[in-house]
């Protein structure tokens, strides 16, 4: 005897704690199963791209801090650089090695974030997120203290950054870049292994390197699927061709390996802080921009390596002082291209965790 | 260290015409223009050539010109490190490009994106629907000929002026 049975759509979000925002997920399902599932977003939607048609190159860099504002930096970073190339600005080299140190501060900052709630969405409740919290906390301590913002930054500026290192910063990086590795250790003992976080990350949500490939995705997500490309490396921005690290990879691209992956990267991330500390040379920190700067006409792509991936700016100018056209390549969107091959064949609660595992992040989702 | 290599208009055009005649409309130092109804074959072939290897495509992106719509592909090869543009132009009036979803996955919610918010047809697309905005939405925010704001071409420079009762639909208000 055959039970009939009828697919019932089943709606994850729009507020539901496991989305991260405002995500809504419709997911049908053949019993426990999910045979189809389809992403709607927009909730957050703030039309930046027309609104910074009507604003100067340099009143949009705030706009970049609410996009990904779990990591503003690398956002603020991106639009910099793509402006810079555009108009063929120079950065002295002091502002060079502070963007790449607060770049990589910021994602140790966006990975423990990333990470705490994978690690909660999984199970392991609120114990190993307020742990990622407090380190992360610590980050943003540095950041009040040299540019009076926690999350909204606004710090990195078209030909530079906004302002030098206060006296009291170096100590305080310092003290955090020695107690650091230990917690990792201990995180690492308390997580890796643990039982409930194998249980449920292991063998879901796989993505195979061709879908990785094909789907566009990037960063942990790229590279969780074993292909060791980071555009830190391939397509050096900053100092950071002067900087020596590893691309951690992962095996067989399933959740486990995308939370390994950051797990590795925050390591990575504390190396390059200790180089680009011991090589901060002195002198300015920024170059003298125009205030009204009127970048030549002309077009970029410009790219960067942001915590969620490739963090991209189109930026089309007609000579005037504001863009023609401003737009984001956002990483936290493009990596949800392949959700529907994820999720298709898994159960609901697998469905949560996979979510987790990509990273989104809403505010740069829908811009 | 290598820093990502680009390959030039010319280059990369020489190789098109090779692979699909009559398919580049025009070359400038860093893009390749191609003519809208063989772009998917091209495509399908740069992805495809060994030397090439455009297996990864980084961003879609919609400009309106005013006269026509451009969309511009930014594509990267992993193994060889090096990137290229393709562009592609609509007409005003009836915009309409072939969509690229069969050669590249990740551009399913990008041309969802770019027609939620310019108006481009992707033709071919398995899932057209808007991205952002609210089926019934009025017109496509990011042309430059939206005009739906009060304020005109400038609406965020200006004060926004008092809404007229029923403006934006339903009941008008009386106080």
């Amino acid at each position: 005897m055959s039970i009939k049975t009828e697919p019932m759509v089943v709606n994850i979000g729009p507020q539901h704690p496991s989305t991260h925002g405002v995500f809504r997920m419709r997911v049908t399902l053949d019993g426990e199963r999910i045979t189809d599932a389809e992403m709607v977003v927009g909730y957050l939607h703030r039309s930046m791209e027309k609104l910074a048609e009507e604003r100067t190159w340099t009143q949009n860099i705030p706009f970049t801090d609410r996009m990904d504002y779990l990591a503003a930096m690398t956002g603020n970073l991106s639009y910099c650089l793509a402006v810079e190339k555009l108009a063929g600005i120079d950065v002295p080299e002091r502002g060079q090695y502070l963007r790449v140190l607060f770049a990589e501060l910021q994602r140790i900052a966006s990975h423990a974030m990333a990470n705490g709630t994978f690690v909660n969405d999984c199970g392991a409740w609120q114990t190993p997120l307020f742990y990622m919290f407090r380190e992360r906390e610590k980050i943003l301590d540095l950041f009040e203290m040299v540019c009076g913002a926690r999350l909204t930054l606004n710090y990195i500026r078209i030909g530079g950054v906004a302002f030098d290192l206060p006296d009291e910063f170096m100590p305080q990086l310092q003290a955090l870049v020695d107690e650091l590795p230990d917690r990792m250790d201990e995180y690492d003992s308390l997580l890796l292994d643990n039982e409930i976080l194998l249980m449920r990350s292991r063998d879901v949500g796989i993505v195979s390197p061709e879908l990785a490939m094909n789907a566009s995705l990037t960063g942990p997500m790229l590279r969780g699927s074993g292909i060791a490309w980071d555009i830190r490396k391939a397509d050096p921005y900053c100092v950071y061709d002067r900087m020596d690290f590893d691309i951690p990879v992962g095996h067989q691209g399933d959740c486990y390996d995308r939370f390994l992956v950051r797990m590795a990267e925050i390591r990575q991330s504390l190396r390059i802080i200790k180089q680009a500390m011991a090589q901060l040379p002195p002198g300015p920190f920024a170059a003298q921009v125009p205030l009204s700067l009127r970048p030549p006409a002309g077009e970029i792509y410009s790219r960067i390596e942001s915590p969620k991936g490739e963090l991209g700016f189109y930026l089309v100018s007609d000579g005037g002082p504001t863009p023609f056209r401003w737009h984001v390549r956002s990483p936290s969107l493009i990596n949800l291209s392949a959700l529907r091959e994820m999720m298709v064949g898994q159960t609901v609660a697998d469905a949560i965790v996979t979510l987790g595992s990509i990273d989104i992040n809403v505010g740069e989702v829908d811009r | 260290m290598p820093a990502t290599k680009s390959i030039s208009g010319p280059q990369l055009a020489e190789r098109i015409s090779g692979a699909v005649p009559d398919a580049v409309e025009e070359t400038a130092d860093g893009w390749v223009q191609l003519r809208p109804q063989s772009l998917v074959d091209v495509c399908r072939y740069l992805r495809d050539d060994r030397e090439i290897d455009g297996r990864y495509l980084n961003s879609v992106s919609g400009v309106d010109k005013f006269d026509y719509f451009e969309v511009a592909y930014h594509v990267t090869s992993l193994s060889h490190n090096h990137t290229f543009a393709l562009k592609v132009r609509a007409d005003h009036e009836q915009p309409e490009v072939p969509s690229v979803v069969p050669v590249w996955l990740g551009a399913h919610l990008q041309e969802r994106e770019i027609f939620d918010l310019l108006g481009i047809r992707f033709t071919g697309h398995p899932d057209l629907k808007r991205l952002f905005l609210w089926e019934g939405f009025p017109g496509h925010p990011l042309r430059k000929d939206f005009m739906a704001l009060p304020g005109g071409e400038h609406p965020g420079l200006q004060r926004f002026p008092k809404e007229e009762p029923g403006q934006w639909g339903g009941e008008a208000r009386v106080d």
